[in-house]
């Protein structure tokens, strides 16, 4: 058999279909309906995204955050604490035992 | 008055969706027809070209109105129709019992005597329909547009997005996969 022919014959069948153009009725409103139904949506999806970022960053936030207060070690001496000291130098006055008549 | 093109896709441009149907309208039979070249199933065929459609309200403000707009439409369509092919590849395997008594019938014609096997006899574009629906989707899209359609490897490349010898090379192992197809069909019966 002389595929290079058959082929060819073959090629030429599908010349001679002629496509069908026919179009579902009222096709083009289907159409103006879907773009408009889209573009309503579009606008609410652009809310939701945004929103959904701004919580994804808050979460990720916290959770680092939250992160390093777990893993740096507490500090067993206090006597280094900056905020002791300060605290202990505001309060020197108050905290000196009153001086004996 | 009717308006023309380049008016309508300026208004739809501004935001006036109506100004979109009268093109919906005038190009769906041209989206339809070529759409109906690359699948089979009605529903397959509508979702097409309501891609199509959709893409082309998406991308209007790409349009630059140096081609036709028919010209861009058609790119977007053979683009869309090609993603479609590389979204629904069928088993592609082919063997002759899967083709029916009249498809078998017309090759037995063409086997005894070649010129009585017409090529507008139903059973040949049953036939070439099977055969196309088995190539890869490359091949097909190929042989569609360069052998059926008769379009030049220029003209491909520019519907494609593929470059002039990427079209070549792909006619010719398109050529080289039917006849391989071919070949299945045949070979239990006649080989």
């Amino acid at each position: 058999m002389n595929l290079a022919n058959l082929q060819q014959k073959l090629t030429a069948a599908a010349r001679h279909q002629a496509p069908d153009d026919r179009v579902p009725y009222a096709f083009e409103k289907r159409i103006l309906a879907l773009v408009a139904a889209r573009a309503a949506v579009s606008g609410r999806v652009l809310w939701a995204r945004g929103l959904w970022r701004a919580a994804v960053s808050c979460v990720v936030l916290a959770v680092v955050c939250g992160a390093i207060a777990l893993l740096t070690p507490a500090r067993p001496d206090s006597s280094n604490d900056l905020s002791q000291e300060f605290e202990n130098t505001l309060l020197a006055s108050v905290d000196q035992p009153e001086a004996t008549p | 008055m009717e308006r023309s093109e380049t008016e309508l896709i300026a208004a739809v441009l501004r935001g006036d969706r109506d100004s979109f149907e009268p093109l919906v309208a005038k190009y769906s039979p041209r989206v339809f027809a070529t759409a109906r070249r690359y699948a089979r199933r009605e529903s397959e065929i509508e979702d097409i070209v309501q891609e199509v459609w959709l893409k082309a309200f998406d991308k209007l403000g790409s349009f630059r109105g140096e081609a036709p707009f028919e010209h861009w439409l058609m790119r977007l369509t053979v683009r869309t129709c090609y993603d479609f092919l590389r979204g629904h590849q069928r088993n592609r395997e082919y063997s002759f019992s899967e083709i029916s008594e009249p498809e078998a019938d017309w090759l037995d014609r063409f086997v005894t005597d070649p010129d009585s096997a017409s090529e507008e006899a139903a059973a040949a574009k049953q036939l070439i329909d099977r055969v196309l629906e088995k190539l890869s989707p490359e091949a097909r899209m190929v042989i569609q547009l360069l052998e059926i359609e008769d379009r030049s490897v220029k003209e491909i490349a520019q519907l494609t997005g593929w470059s002039v010898p990427l079209v070549k090379v792909r006619a010719f192992r398109a050529r080289g996969e039917m006849r391989k197809i071919l070949l299945r069909i045949t070979k239990d019966k006649y080989l």
